[in-house]
């Protein structure tokens, strides 16, 4: 069977600079994936080229459903790659709707689903047609991602005014209302507290029992060793390193990148 | 002592400027132009100037240290009270025409062409964030598109009406899909110039649209087939009825027309809001990165933004030809565009009981300023005045400019900023407008 996210020989120049330097690796259906590195190896890059924001300069990234339709990541519009790829992803800086409350931040990453019951916008406005119904299943979805991440009583207050771990979980909320076969979350542990990320790591388990796949980068190795399934390791955008958490960290590049040989080289970087 | 300083400093500058603008009246005499100094308003002002910049500094010292953040109790009364306000509004709109004084009627109907051109335009500016600098040319090409399918083809305003909403729409249709790319500053410049480009068509397209003559003998609208003239005869309003023909009853019936135009506007806006468009476009102005991680086509919906806000501007075009008979390129100018703008800012992006007080005090206060200062000058009627009492008057707009930095710096969100859920859970709340972004375009 195919993997779910397959990334093969991805080069990603900005002028001079390779940030990403014919990377290959792959991410199975099921698991979570986590790609690590020092600081500037290259990882929201591939990030960026994986859900869009970056168009990679050579290489592809293919995304193979179960039922076996395959999306070419690298030619999909922006757009594209959540609605028909269903790839969803969480930003490093939180971007939310901060000025929408958390209900209505989950109703908007359900945009496509209820504009598709609208009839265009003319018959819900008159109040006809099937959009009733489809916004009822909409608040019920957001209802179980609410309660999925423990927001059901800030649901009405605006996303800017939670606290930041709250907003994190909420992102995470907004992303998986999508309905994604794969989610991409940007360091999403940056800034919680130890409980908090605790709370995390449950929900990012329960988010893969329940048939999603993750793919996350981090800097917090407690969370990316207690959780990943499969890592991989990029320095200076090549892949030093790629397998099972015990593996990884008995790897003497990986031990090599993150105990400052490459010192003098990072600085570069 | 800093404050006497500051305050002497201020007047010396008022000095400086109301000096040549006040103090100076220039009066047609029979050798040319008069020069006659005003020096008791020029020491008004800058007495006033004096004052307040003085009372300004004790004010802000005496609050120094306290933090300038909006009180949410403040913005909840204010919700609690528009919750009977609109209501209130909506009933002397209807009941305006029975007072049936002609002025009023007339100066309503004005108004509302605004509140209704500042509820099309706060769809693209208020909810999805694009500044659009340009608005008139949507106006204008409502206007145009009835005079002349009216002159040329002969067909009425009813059907018009529609026809003239669709051509506006997809102007902004075709507005937008250069500007999609543009943001801020820059889609401000296009939208701007899109407004000159359609204007100096009109102008110059002499063939068709007659150039700076403007279309004349517009047709006046019909109830029903019902025509408003004043021969009384079958098929008129005035025979059908069996009344005596008179000019009011058109007047009010253009004012009932544009009502229920204004309220079509702000029903659409108002259900749009809480469907998946209306989300998408608030979405789009607060994140338009996250709109697009989303699967949400950005450039569909800035597009629907730009169309529908233009369709509204369209219709209120077809009304305006058709309420004045008469159109001229003159009437599309950009000081049209920004006022209102004005209004929507004014009135606090977004909300749609704010862009109408705005509208009420932008276009019907600065009339009942005319009024009221025409009335004060008649009052003022002893020698010690005789400098100012005639000139009164045309302080209109220095006073009205006044009051708009005024209501700005007090209100730097417009009168209503707060934002209502498009959902809810449990109860419904407003959320303050600190935290919703005013859009980057």
């Amino acid at each position: 069977m195919a993997p779910l996210l397959s990334v093969s020989n991805l080069t990603m120049r900005f002028g001079g600079l390779k940030a990403v330097d014919d990377l290959s690796f792959q991410a199975r259906e099921g698991d979570i994936t986590a790609v690590i590195g020092p600081n500037g190896a290259g990882k929201t890059t591939v990030f960026n080229c994986i859900t869009g924001f970056y168009r990679p300069t050579t290489g592809a990234i293919t995304l193979t459903h179960t039922d076996g339709r395959a999306h070419a990541l690298h030619r999909l519009a922006g757009h594209r790659i959540a609605s028909r790829a269903k790839v969803a992803r969480t930003f490093q800086n939180i971007r939310l709707f901060a000025g929408m409350t958390a209900l209505e931040n989950l109703l908007v990453a359900q945009h496509n689903t209820l504009m598709a019951a609208t009839g265009f916008g003319v018959l819900a406005v008159l109040g006809l047609g099937r959009y009733r119904a489809a916004e009822a299943a909409g608040m019920d979805k957001a209802r179980h991602w609410l309660d999925a991440t423990g927001l059901t009583d800030r649901a009405d207050d605006p996303a800017g005014s939670l606290p930041y771990g709250a907003q994190r979980r909420l992102e995470i909320a907004r992303a998986m209302c999508i309905d994604p076969v794969l989610l991409c979350l940007d360091e999403p542990a940056a800034g919680l507290n130890p409980r908090e990320s605790d709370e995390l790591n449950g929900l990012l388990l329960r988010i893969r029992d329940g048939g999603c796949s993750l793919l996350l980068i981090e800097h917090d190795m407690g969370v990316v060793m207690r959780i990943s399934d499969h890592i991989v390791v990029l320095d200076h955008g090549k892949k030093i390193s790629d397998g099972t958490p015990a593996e990884v960290r008995a790897d003497p590049a990986v031990i090599a990148a993150y105990l400052g040989e490459g010192d003098e080289d990072e600085v570069v970087a | 002592m800093t404050a006497l300083k500051d305050a002497f400093l201020s007047a010396a500058v008022a000095l400086g400027l109301f000096g040549p603008m006040v103090g100076l009246v220039t009066h047609n005499a029979a050798a040319g132009l008069d020069l006659v100094p005003n020096p008791i308003a020029v020491a008004v002002l800058v007495a006033m100037v004096f004052f307040g910049r003085l009372f300004m500094l004790a004010w802000r010292d005496r609050h120094a240290g306290q933090t300038r953040t909006p009180n949410p109790a403040i913005a909840e009364t204010l919700t609690k009270a528009g919750r009977y306000l609109t209501p209130a509004l909506l009933v002397l709109a209807i009941a305006l025409p029975f007072g049936g004084s002609r002025y009023y009627v007339d100066l309503g109907t004005l108004v509302l062409t605004y509140v209704m051109l500042g509820w099309g335009l706060n769809i693209v500016v208020g909810l999805a964030g694009l500044l659009d600098l340009g608005y008139v040319a949507f106006y204008a090409v409502g206007a145009y598109s009835y005079a002349l399918l009216a002159e040329y083809f002969g067909i009425g305003f009813w059907i018009c009406l529609p026809l003239a909403g669709i051509l506006a729409a997809f102007c902004g249709i075709l507005l937008g899909f250069p500007v999609l790319r543009l943001r801020g500053d820059y889609l401000a410049i296009v939208t701007l110039a899109f407004g000159e480009i359609i204007r100096i068509i009109l102008i110059n397209w002499v063939s068709l649209t007659h150039g700076p003559n403007g279309i004349s003998d517009i047709p006046r609208p019909t109830l029903f087939g019902l025509r408003f003239s004043m021969d009384g005869g079958e098929g008129t309003f005035s025979g059908f009825f069996g009344i005596e023909p008179e000019t009011i009853q058109r007047v009010i019936f253009l004012y009932y027309v544009i009502l229920a135009l204004a309220l079509l506007t702000n029903w659409v806006t108002i259900r749009l809001r809480r469907m998946p468009l209306g989300r998408a476009w608030e979405a789009l102005r607060e994140d338009e990165v996250a709109c697009r991680s989303l699967g949400i086509d950005v450039t569909n919906t800035k597009l629907s933004a730009f169309a529908i806000g233009a369709m509204f501007g369209g219709f209120a075009g077809a009304f305006f030809a058709t309420r004045q008979a008469f159109i001229s390129p003159e009437s599309f100018t950009f000081i049209e565009s920004a006022t209102v703008l004005a209004i929507v800012v004014l009135g606090g992006l977004g909300s749609q009981l704010g862009v109408a007080l705005a509208a009420l005090i932008m276009v019907g206060g600065l009339e009942m300023l005319r009024e009221l200062l025409s009335w004060l000058a008649a009052q003022m009627d002893s020698p010690f005045f005789a400098g100012i009492a005639g000139e009164l008057p045309t302080y209109r707009m220095l006073i009205f400019g006044l009051a708009l930095v005024v209501m700005m710096v007090l209100r730097p969100r417009g009168l209503i900023a707060g934002r209502d859920a498009t959902a809810t859970m449990g109860a419904k709340r407003t959320i303050t407008a600190n935290l919703a972004e005013p859009g980057k375009g």
